[in-house]
């Protein structure tokens, strides 16, 4: 068991702990640098879905796990990051500026659909983002001179000064620069007053309003900033798919990135990257288990939509906190072997108020 | 004329969105979550009238068979899965209804005889058509009007009039207090899931005969959301009118609009109601001063 003797109060919002953290995450920083040189093409490609997935997933959590607000539709955000990007692309744009102004105009967007729905409380996010997100996908498939319709729009390499990612392994480094980049990002703004202000607000809206926290500009700078994530993410996923078509961004996927933030664990970081693990491994898992079992299961082609419902009910049921907060008993269980109790995490019981009568 | 006929099947098609949009309504007033499964709640339905019919039952037995199955079905899913979240956060409600409508709808491609077809439910209905003046509307239209209308009307005069119904406002504005009331929680979430359900069935089996059954059926729930918004979520004659308007706007949007504004006109005025009026026509306005 560790104990950590705090001396100072900048200990506390540290973003290293103590020093077994220091060690694992660069541990964990050296093997994703020799990843290229461990790990065949196939995989190295999954690796950097995962890591654009992970981007997706960190920018939800600021929104669902810290601020805790609904959004069904970032795949239209994604959507807007990544047409935005192939657009400048092929204008000449070098990736970091196009970068940056995919990501300022996700946000952008998503302030205009998300300012009406932030002013009410509850479920309407979800509706106004569901709505825009089928707006979106008919605006891609019918504004054919920019997005080139269903036929779907080729976008070139990754390119920046001169220099282009056209291996695997180059895209590879560009997309951990970034998911690093943000995570830290996320991080750091997490431990500022912004940050804490959204979690405050998820907690509690009353008390947060009452601490002197301004709702409508927290809720919004959050949306915003998740969009802008999202759209970074977008711009990476246009260059790694090499061309868009509007039925990759569907309420569909903006449900798998629910589930994906639900599954890693709701309400931290971790949780993002290893729902978006999940993500991509699951279909793979599927496809190996697949042949085993009788015809009747195995072939139909609701296969795959009954075993991510059932995880997710699981999942909901059995571990709200997802794959982290397993993995956080686990770890608990072991620091403090042989005093663990089973009671250590249990969730305090609730009760629901009305949202209507505020 | 050919506006009024628009406006009529805009109409006629509104309430459908409206008699789903019901079952959303209920649960909400009741419990104050949304059920994002309702739409495969509504394909179970038809699923179930279509085996009753392919037994060779007549089409009206199909009805109480498939409201008694799925009422049965809402109830085993609220004490199994529904449950053990009673008065968690709407987000954890939300994802577990969306996993149960994945549920739904894979499980049901590997039913036999269900499975990815697309099945036709011949109603006795079906075909026959209505004139008046000039005007045209189908038979198995006016069915779903009559329906949705005498289904709201009922619903309506439930919670007004009866007990359970005051009993389920209460509960769902203040859990705790209302236990303190001596009201049973878990029972009546128990019942409004069940009569949602039910609900959801007769619209499944009444839309059969227009939309066909197959899996992909329960989408058209989609369309339904933004009725119960802009009709003011907990409404039920909300549920209707918003229902009734999208219904219109949509039809009009097909004939007088470039192809494309059809499928997303409900969308666009839903977004322009949270702008406009975020508590929709209905909706109740009280606040509490923190």
């Amino acid at each position: 068991m560790r104990f950590i003797f705090k001396t100072d109060y900048d200990q506390d919002i540290r973003l290293v702990k103590h020093g077994g953290q220091k060690f694992w995450y660069g541990m964990l920083f050296l093997a994703l640098l020799a990843a290229p040189w461990m790990l065949e093409e196939y995989f190295l490609s999954q690796l950097s879905f995962i890591l654009i997935y992970g981007i997706v997933g960190v920018g939800l959590m600021l929104l669902s796990g810290y601020t805790g607000l609904i959004s069904l539709g970032h795949a239209a955000f994604l959507a807007v990051g990544a047409y935005t990007e192939a657009v400048l692309a092929a204008k000449g744009w070098p990736f970091p500026f196009s970068l940056v102004v995919s990501a300022v105009f996700a946000a952008i967007v998503g302030i205009i659909v998300g300012l009406p729905a932030l002013r009410v409380k509850g479920i309407y996010l979800a509706i106004a983002t569901m709505a825009f997100g089928f707006i979106v996908e008919e605006v891609l498939a019918r504004w054919e001179s920019v997005t080139g319709g269903n036929t779907g729009l080729i976008i070139g390499q990754l390119s920046m000064f001169g220099w282009k990612a056209d291996s695997e392994r180059d895209f590879y480094y560009v997309a951990l620069v970034v998911a690093v980049l943000v995570t830290l990002g996320v991080l750091n703004l997490l431990r500022s007053p912004t940050g804490r202000a959204f979690v405050a607000i998820r907690d509690s809206e009353v008390s947060a309003r009452s601490m002197g926290i301004n709702l409508a500009r927290y809720k919004t700078t959050s949306f915003a900033l998740s969009a802008a994530i999202t759209g970074i993410a977008g711009a990476l996923y246009a260059h790694k798919l090499r061309i868009l078509t509007p039925d990759q961004f569907t309420i569909l996927q903006s449900i798998e990135y629910l589930m994906m933030v639900v599954v890693g664990g709701i309400g931290s970081i971790h949780g993002a990257f290893f729902g978006a693990a999940f993500l991509i491994a699951l279909p793979q898992a599927i496809a190996l288990v697949k042949d085993y079992l009788p015809p009747a299961i195995g072939q139909a082609t609701g296969l795959q939509p009954t075993i991510f419902g059932l995880v997710l009910v699981a999942i909901i049921l059995f571990e709200p906190y997802g794959i982290y907060g397993r993995w956080l008993k686990i770890r608990t269980f072991f620091q403090l072997f042989p005093l663990y109790r089973k009671g250590l995490f249990k969730r305090q019981k609730a009760f629901m108020k009305s949202e209507r009568l505020r | 004329m050919q506006v009024l006929q628009v406006v009529i099947s805009g109409i006629s098609q509104g309430l459908i969105y409206g008699l789903i949009a019901l079952g959303f309504v209920l649960i909400y007033k009741a419990t104050e979550t949304i059920n994002f499964a309702q739409g495969e709640l509504m394909m179970l339905g038809a699923f179930l009238g279509l085996t009753v019919v392919t037994f060779g039952l007549p089409y009206w037995v199909s009805l109480p068979v498939a409201f008694a199955g799925m009422w049965l079905v809402g109830i085993l899913l609220e004490r199994a899965v529904l449950r053990p979240i009673l008065g968690q956060p709407a987000f954890t409600v939300v994802m577990v209804t969306i996993g149960l409508g994945f549920i739904a709808r894979g499980l049901v491609t590997m039913i036999p005889g269900w499975g990815t077809d697309t099945h036709t439910l011949n109603a006795p209905f079906k075909g026959e058509v209505v004139r008046a003046g000039g005007l045209v509307i189908g038979m198995e239209h006016i069915v779903v009007i009559i329906a949705t209308i005498v289904l709201s009307t009922a619903l309506f005069a439930f919670f007004r009039f009866t007990r359970v119904g005051v009993a389920m406002q209460a509960s769902s504005q203040n859990q705790l207090a209302a236990y303190y009331m001596g009201i049973p929680v878990r029972r009546l979430n128990s019942l409004i899931w069940g009569i949602s359900a039910g609900v959801a069935a007769l619209a499944g089996v009444l839309l059969a005969p227009i939309t066909f059954v197959h899996v992909n059926m329960g989408f058209i729930g989609l369309k339904a959301f933004p009725a119960a918004v802009i009709g003011g979520f907990g409404s039920l004659p909300g549920a209707l009118v918003g229902g009734m308007i999208i219904g219109v706007v949509e039809s009009l949007a097909g004939v007088y609009l470039p192809e494309g504004f059809k499928d997303i006109a409900a969308y666009i005025l839903v977004l322009i109601v949270l702008v406009v009026k975020p508590t929709g026509i209905f909706g109740e306005t009280a606040t509490k001063k923190v």
